[in-house]
Order: structure tokens, then sequence, then C-alpha cells
């Protein structure tokens, strides 16, 4: 068996920052260019450490020791490459998105911009295969400091006070509970190794202390946005909206709930957890976030802070259903990583769109726009239904799955909390394409020349909106990557 | 590695003799030469010391021929080796820097004196490591802080320069008196002032006032010169009005060196036993530390001048070494140590990019330095990398010192100590945060220089140079822990032991 190492992931968006930065504002083609080869490359890789890895290949990368033992490294395994496989396909259609959306909108520093961007994807990757917790919370923090340039991008005062709550609520929150937690986890075992089974085997642990630490780690993960952490989010809108799509629907959070998922499976263990009934606090916890969050998304106007509540509603259901802790319903947390990316990747995108070609932030300005930009509001369209979880579309595989491990579970009330939810969901996702189609509105000048947004975006849409579809069909090769799991 | 065992007097003489070389010499190149030459060497034989030491070995070198409890000896094992290392790369370092840094804060005709200032203030700092006589402590601690006033008032802002070097050398002449009035009492005592001979008769005593009563006096004395929590009024003030180097050099160093003496007199001199287990140091020390590193990291949020900022920092620094010093474990005092060395170097390195900055736009307000990060992108990114370190982020030196900190209070079960560490390094997150916002985000037309801004070039290569040696050796010593972990291991573990007698076989000496 020939070892392959996980490390090529971080070589395509690193190396491509010196291409970004030679070619810089002067040959943007030649620059964007670069960064989609790199992005393509990227995604082949990710591709190679699939089947590779489906070949039964070891996937492991040089072990660099720190100090006492600790040590960082990269290990491929099923969540991983498919959170990986994830943020690299999204990375090639987030950057067509850009290329239409930075310059329909004029935004200054692009070049630092697409900077950041590589370098938060580099990170994306080494904490998608990090081989340890402590390798993960390293890539974790890096993400944070190398998307703080993005969110502070308008450089105005809001985007300044925008970017002070994202450091300290994300860098704050790892630090003071996420870091103590790791600490202590080495502390009693002497790893933090992602081993099947959990690292506490060995030792013995009151319940009292799993409850404790994995309230630190699950609180301390502020990228998870699990209420009352999850102010960041709605703040960090202010970011360029290719932003919010890539990094706050998909990789950013992602890597929050994938941390909490990694704790859950490998750290702690399933059967520690339900053993302890360690979750229990935090599952209340987390079934608030979904019904709160969807009532702050109703009331809310500006259609990039609706989508973030709800985005911090869904990521309280991965977070729900890792935190169940059996095999099924971390399987549905898994599905529902990719299920939701897809989906709130086109609802953002669609928002971008309609703020590059008709200048609009709020829901209220958006009636009978739809006539105007048709293929816009059918990807939302498309793309609601399948955030709410209606058939054909992925969201309904993975909500699905999602209930029958709380079935499995027997946390009957859960399906309640669930169902209201996704009423909630229809409430306040639907109404927004619905007017744009149907209604006529005053206010909207008829004269205005608002055109469709530009091809790039259009195509990049398109491409998410799609996949929303073929993966209902399709799902079989996340399918097998899941049961590769080892829980045990 | 080449050794000699004369290196230990050379380590000494030679600044020293460097030092009015300097005055005869009279120019600022020369005398910077002579400087530079005196400390390269100095540098080797500290390096080449620490390697002879690293196999548990000490070696002690009698001065004048002298046996030792008559006279005066010199006494190295791996704590002093490694901390001689320290202070005189962080010398060399710094005096490279100085060459450029002092032409624009210190008149011409004073340079040499500058030097001569600088070489005696190593020699001191030195000559306090590694000697093994108590009262000789004594003597090279005036040496290292008689020249450190006169280093301080050459400051640039003169009138302030003046009343800090005096308010330092109020309370430093104070904390060194009430030293040696405690080194007087042990003598009292014990009748001898050589460290190994006063320990082995301090164990044999019961109870005995004048002990305690010299125990106090050191106590308190060397608290003055650590600057621990309620005795640093000195501090803010030297370090910000000190020229940019000196600020350097003191803050990498001085304290440091205090707290090695601390290390010394409390752990083997009177024993850890004695102090700790006898005397409860521990319950003194360990409040007015916690207190310590979180007031003044609080205080660190509130500053307006960079360098004042990077004081207060400092002083809650010292709060930390002291926390894991008065745990009086093994993990404890390894925390301690390897924080000891870590710090030296990021705060250095933080305080030379500072200078960097005052020497191009003439201001370390960090209102006034809005995106500075466009013209000075070297320099910021050295600032922004030691400030990382010192907050504690992974992968820097500082995530060493923080991770073996924790784990040392968990151990000792702790738990309070570790939630007041976490919530101090999340203040460290605020002003060095706020420092790196207005670096990399402010607008550079909002501040109130703007038309010097638009001339203004990086640093000159002779003060990067320096400045990136020590980011590289704090980033190194992040990456791989184990090289600075492992020294203060062995440092750990030697301190917790007794110190071998004087007639102890085992050691390597000399003679002069």
């Amino acid at each position: 068996m020939s070892v392959v190492d996980p490390i090529i992931t971080l070589l395509p968006p690193l190396l491509v920052i010196p291409f970004i930065i030679f070619f810089g504002e002067r040959r943007k083609n030649l620059r964007e260019a670069s960064i989609l080869i790199a992005a393509s490359l990227l995604f082949i890789a990710n591709i190679f450490l699939y089947q590779q890895f489906l070949a039964g290949q070891i996937l492991q990368s040089e072990t660099l020791i720190l100090f006492n033992g600790l040590k960082l490294f990269l290990k491929a395994e099923p969540i991983g490459i498919i959170f990986g496989l994830l943020a690299s396909f999204l990375w090639i259609v987030t950057t067509i998105y850009s290329i239409g959306y930075m310059r329909g909108h004029h935004e200054k520093n692009q070049t630092r911009f697409y900077t950041c961007f590589a370098i938060a994807i580099a990170c994306v990757m080494a904490a998608a295969y990090s081989g340890n917790l402590l390798t993960l919370f390293i890539a974790y923090e890096a993400i944070t400091i190398s998307t703080f340039p993005l969110v502070t991008h308008a450089g105005n005062a809001k985007a300044k006070r925008a970017g002070r709550i994202y450091i300290g609520v994300l860098m704050g929150g790892s630090i003071f509970l996420l870091l103590p937690a790791i600490i202590v986890t080495w502390w009693m075992t002497g790893t933090t190794d992602f081993t099947a089974g959990g690292v506490f085997n060995e030792v013995t642990i009151s319940p009292l202390l799993v409850t404790i630490l994995l309230c630190l780690m699950v609180f301390g993960t502020g990228k998870a946005a699990l209420m009352p952490f999850h102010v960041w989010l709605p703040n960090a809108m202010v970011a360029p909206t290719p932003v919010s799509a890539l990094l706050h629907a998909v990789a950013v959070v992602k890597t929050g709930v994938f941390l909490i998922i990694k704790i859950v499976v490998y750290i702690f263990g399933l059967d520690l957890i339900t053993k302890t009934n360690a979750s229990e606090i935090l599952i209340f916890f987390a079934a608030g976030t979904i019904l709160l969050s969807s009532f702050i998304a109703m009331k809310k106007d500006n259609l990039k802070a609706r989508l973030a509540y709800s985005t911090i509603s869904q990521l309280a259901y991965i977070t729900l259903a890792a935190l169940i802790a059996n095999a099924r319903a971390i399987e549905g947390a898994v599905l529902h990583i990719v299920s939701h990316a897809f989906g709130k990747i086109t609802l953002f995108f669609c928002a971008g769109a309609i703020m590059v070609a008709a200048h609009k932030t709020l829901i209220s300005e958006l009636a009978g726009l739809g006539k105007k930009m048709p293929y816009t509001f059918a990807a939302f369209f498309i793309a609601a239904i399948s955030i709410i979880g209606l058939p054909p579309l992925i969201g309904v595989l993975s909500k699905l799955v999602i209930v029958e491990g709380i079935i499995e579970s027997e946390y009957y009330w859960l399906i309640g909390v669930l169902t209201l939810s996704s009423l909630l969901n229809i409430a306040y996702l639907l109404p927004i394409p619905f007017s744009a189609f149907f209604k006529e509105h005053d206010s909207l000048n008829k004269n205005e020349a608002i055109k469709e947004a530009p091809i790039t975006c259009l195509i990049a849409i398109s491409i998410t909106t799609l996949t929303c579809i073929i993966l209902f069909f399709q799902t079989d090769p996340i399918m097998n990557l899941l049961a590769l799991i080892k829980f045990l | 590695m080449f050794f000699n065992i004369h290196f230990t007097v050379l380590l000494i003489v030679l600044p020293l003799m460097a030092a009015p070389i300097c005055v005869i010499l009279r120019k600022p190149k020369p005398a910077w030469l002579v400087a530079i030459i005196a400390n390269f060497f100095v540098v080797l034989f500290s390096i080449s010391l620490l390697n002879h030491i690293l196999d548990g070995n000490v070696v002690r070198y009698e001065l004048g021929g002298w046996a030792a409890p008559t006279g005066i000896e010199y006494y190295i094992d791996a704590i002093n080796a490694i901390l001689l290392c320290v202070v005189s790369v962080i010398s060399l370092l710094t005096l490279i820097y100085s060459k450029q840094s002092i032409r624009k804060e210190i008149a011409e005709p004073r340079h040499y004196l500058f030097y001569a200032g600088w070489l005696l203030c190593l020699t001191g700092l030195l000559g306090i490591l590694i000697t093994g006589d108590a009262f000789n402590v004594f003597v090279f601690l005036e040496i290292s802080s008689l020249s450190m006033y006169m280093l301080i008032a050459l400051g640039r802002e003169r009138r302030q320069a003046l009343m800090a070097a005096f308010r330092y050398l109020i309370l430093g002449s104070i904390g060194a008196s009430f030293i040696l009035l405690g080194i007087g009492f042990l003598y009292a005592a014990t009748g001898t002032l050589n460290m190994s001979d006063i320990s082995e008769r301090l164990a044999l005593i019961d109870e005995s006032r004048s002990v305690i009563v010299g125990f106090s006096f050191i106590t308190l004395g060397l608290l003055i010169k650590t600057a621990m929590f309620p005795l640093f009024s000195w501090l803010p003030n030297a370090y910000q009005f000190a020229p940019s180097a000196v600020s350097a050099f003191l803050a990498g160093t001085a304290t440091k060196v205090s707290l090695y003496v601390l290390l010394r007199f409390f752990y083997q001199i009177f024993g850890a036993d004695y102090s700790f287990g006898n005397l409860l140091l521990g319950y003194v020390l360990l409040p007015l530390a916690i207190i310590g590193f979180f007031v003044m990291s609080v205080v660190a949020v509130f500053q307006t001048d960079i360098r004042r900022m990077l004081a207060y920092s400092s002083i809650a620094q010292v709060g930390y070494i002291v926390t894991a010093i008065s745990m009086a474990t093994h993990q404890g005092l390894t925390a301690g140590i390897i924080h000891i060395i870590n710090h030296a170097f990021i705060k250095t390195a933080l305080f030379i990019s500072i200078g960097c900055i005052i020497y191009r736009y003439g201001t370390a307000r960090i209102d006034d330095l809005g995106g500075i990060i466009k013209s000075m992108p070297w320099t910021c990114a050295a600032f922004i990398i030691a400030g990382l370190s010192l907050i504690g982020v992974p992968l820097t030196a500082g995530f060493v010192s923080k991770w073996h900190l924790i784990t040392a209070a968990i151990n000792s079960g702790w738990w309070i100590v570790v939630i007041m560490i976490l919530m101090s390094s999340l203040m460290a997150i605020i002003y060095i945060g706020r420092v790196i916002e207005v670096f990399c985000f402010k607008d550079v037309s909002s501040t109130t220089q703007s038309d010097s801004h638009i001339s203004v070039k990086e640093a000159p290569l002779s003060m990067l140079l320096p400045l990136w040696m020590l980011i590289i050796i704090s980033v190194y010593t992040g990456i791989n822990g184990d090289s600075v972990v492992d020294l203060a291991k062995l440092a750990a573990t030697q301190l917790l032991e007794n110190l071998p007698s004087v007639n102890n076989s085992l050691s390597i000496r000399g003679r002069l």
C-alpha cells in the first residue's frame, strides 16, 4: 500500500497566491483564469483522494511534532473527504460567480480579496483533512484570521465593527472555551488524534466532566453559530456576497459543524455520549436555536440578513443531529452539510445577483422583479424548496435521514421541532420569489432598466441549482463514503 | 563545539574591557564596531557554554585563584547558561539595530557613551547570571542598573526620559538596597556569601529570625526589580521614554535576569521547601501575580502609545511567569522558564518593530499610525507575527508557553487560575488586535500627519535584519517547541535539586 499525502490539497490554493498578486489589477483576466485553474486542480485533487480512499489506501501526511509529543498531521477520513469535495467544488463555482459580481459591483481591492479567499480555502482544506483535534483547531483559527480582511472588505465603519465582532466572538470563543477543552482532553488522554470510537476509552471519566467538555467544545466552536454565539454571522453579512455565499454559508460555518461532528464521532465516541447523556442540555440549545432563528429570520427585511438567520437555523439542524449521536443521525448531519451548502449558496448567489443587477437589498423592494430577472428568481425558488425540504431536491433527503436518527434515539419531540421549523422555512423563504413573480408594486420604477444578472453569475447559479436536483437522484457517491465512517 | 574553561570569565571581562575602549575611541562608528565584536564573542562563548552544560554538567570557575567559600566563584548550570545565551543574543541583535535607530534619537557626540553604557549594562546582566556568589549578585546588579539609568536618560523626549530614569533610579536603588540588606542578614546568619555554602548552612539552621528577615528583604527587593504587580511603577515610563533600542534590550533582558535571581534564591539558596512550604511564599506571590497579569492586561487595552501598551503587557507577562513559578512544581517551573525565554524574544521583537516605526514616523501613538502597512509592510508583518505570538496563537512560541502554563495550572488543580489566564489572553487579543486593525485597515488620510506619510519608506535593512532574526527565532521555537521545552525541563530539574556543594567533584572546574 502506497501512502498518498492529503497535503496535496493545500498546494493549489497556496501556489496560486503568487500568481494572483503578480497579475494583480492590471491583468484581471489572467488573475481570474489562474484562480479557476487552481480551483479545478483542487477539485481534481480531492476526487483523487476520494478514489484512493475508496480503493482502501491510507491517506496520511508526515507528522510535525511540536513539543511534548503534541503533533500536527493530516489524515483523510470519509467526513473530511465529503467536506473537502464540497468546498473545492463550490470554490470553482464561486470563482465563476465572483468574476461577474466583483466587476459588476466595481469592488475595490479585488486582488486582496482573491488572495485572502485562496488562503481561506487552503485553511478549509487543512481543516477537512486534519488528523487530530489540534490540527483542526489551528486550521480553524487560521480560517478566522484569513477571512477577517474579507469581512472588513468594504472598509467603512460598519464593516470594521462587524470585523471586530467577527474576530471577538470566533477567536474569543475558541480560545476561551474550545482550547481549554482540548488541553484537558490532551491532559487526560495524552492524545488528540481522531480515533474511531473516541479517545476516552482508556481513562475513567465522570459523566459531569464529559458534559462540561462537550459543552465547552460545542459552544467554543463559534463558527457553528449555536445561540448565543451566533451574533457574528448576521454581522458578517457586510462582506461581499461571494464571501457570504462560499464562506459564511459553506466553508466557514461548515467548518464549525464539521468540527462538532468530528469531536462527537472521533474524540468522545458515540457510545460515551449516549451512555452519559452528555448532550442533553445542548440538544435543547440546538432545538431552541432552530426555532428562534427562524422566527428572527421572518422579521428581517434585509435579504442577506434573512438568509443569515436561516443559515443559523440550518446549522443548528446539523449540530442537533450530531449531538443525537447515533450512526444514522451522524450520516444525516453530514448529508445536511452537503444539501444545505448547495441550497444556501444558491440563495446567496441570487441575493448577490439581485444586488448587482437591481441594486436592491431589501425584500420589500423585490416585488415584481421576477419578470425582469426570471432565471435568478426561478433558481431562488428551487433552492428555497430544497432548504424547506421538499422533493425532488436534495434537502428532503438529509432532513429525512436526520429524522430517522431522531426516531432511533427516541427524541420524538424533536420531530415536532423540525416540522415546525420547516413550516417556518416556507413562511420566510417562499414569499420572496412569489412576490417577485406575482406582485405588481408601485414603488418599483417600471422605466428603470433592470436587466438579468451578469452571465457568469447566472452560470454559477444554474450549476448549484442543478446540483440540488441531481444530488437527489445520485446520492450513491456520498452514501458510499458515509457507509465507511468508522464509529467504533 | 570548541570549549575552553576560561570562556566563563571572558564572558564578563570582554564587555567590561570593551566599554572603556569605546570611551577612548570617542567616535560613533569605531565604538559601535568594538561593541559589536565584543558582543559577538560573548554570544559565541555563551553558546559554547550552553552546549557544554546540556548533558547535566555544572561549571565552577574560581576567580583570582581563591578557592570557593573564601573567594568568588562563577557557577553555571542549565538555567543560567540558557539565560546567558538569551541575553547575549538579544543584546547583539538590538546592538545591530541600534546603529541606525539612535541616529535620530541621540545626539552624535553622545553615541560613544551610549555604546559604553550598553556594554557595561550587558556586563552587569551577564554577571548577575553567571556568578555563584550572593554579594557579587548585588555588585553586578548595581553595574547593570546604573548604566541602565544612564541609557534611559538618553531618550528622545529629554524631559520625560530624565524623569523616567530618575524614577527608575529611586525605585531601583531601593530594590537593590533591600537585596543588599537581605544578603547582609543571610551573611549574619550563615557567615558565608557563596550560594552553595549559604544553602548548605541554611539547611542546618532550624528557626532563625534573621533568615526570615533576610528572606523578606530579598523578596521585596526582587519584586521591585522584576516589576511585579504593585511595584511596577518605574517600568512603563522607562520603557516608553528610553531610546527604542534600550527599550527593546531592557524589555527582553532586565526583568528576566531579576526573575532568574528570584528563581535561584527561592528554589536553591533557601530551597523550595523552605520558601514555598514553610514561609508560604506562594500565597504571597500567586494573588499578586494573578491580579498583576489580569489588571495589567486590562490597563494595556486603554493605552494610546504603543510602547506604553507593550510595557504594561510586559508587567502582565511577569505575572504569568511568577504564577508559574509559585506553583513550585516541576511543571510549573518548566512553564515559567519557557515563558521567560519566549517572552524575551517576543517582547524584544515587538519593541524593535515599534522602534522602526518611530524611526520613520517619529511617533508611536496608535491614532497616528493608520494604514502604515502599505508603507512599511515588513515591519508591520513582524509586529503582527510577534503580536500573535504574544497572544499565544498556535505555531508561535507564545503557544508553547501558554500551553505549558495552562497544563501546569490544571495539574496543580488551579482551575480559577486557568480561567484567569484565558481571560487575560482575550485581553491580549484586544490590545494587539487594536493595533493590527489600525496598521492594516485605518485610512492613511485620516491621520494627522498625512503629509509626512507620502514619502515614508520601509525601515533600513540594518534594522529589519535583527527584527526578522528575532521573529525567525520565535517562530522556530514555536514549531519545534521541544528545542526550548527540553532545555527548560533540564533547568527545572536542576533548580528543584539542592545546589551541589562547593567541593563537589562532579563539576567542571577552572581557575584564573
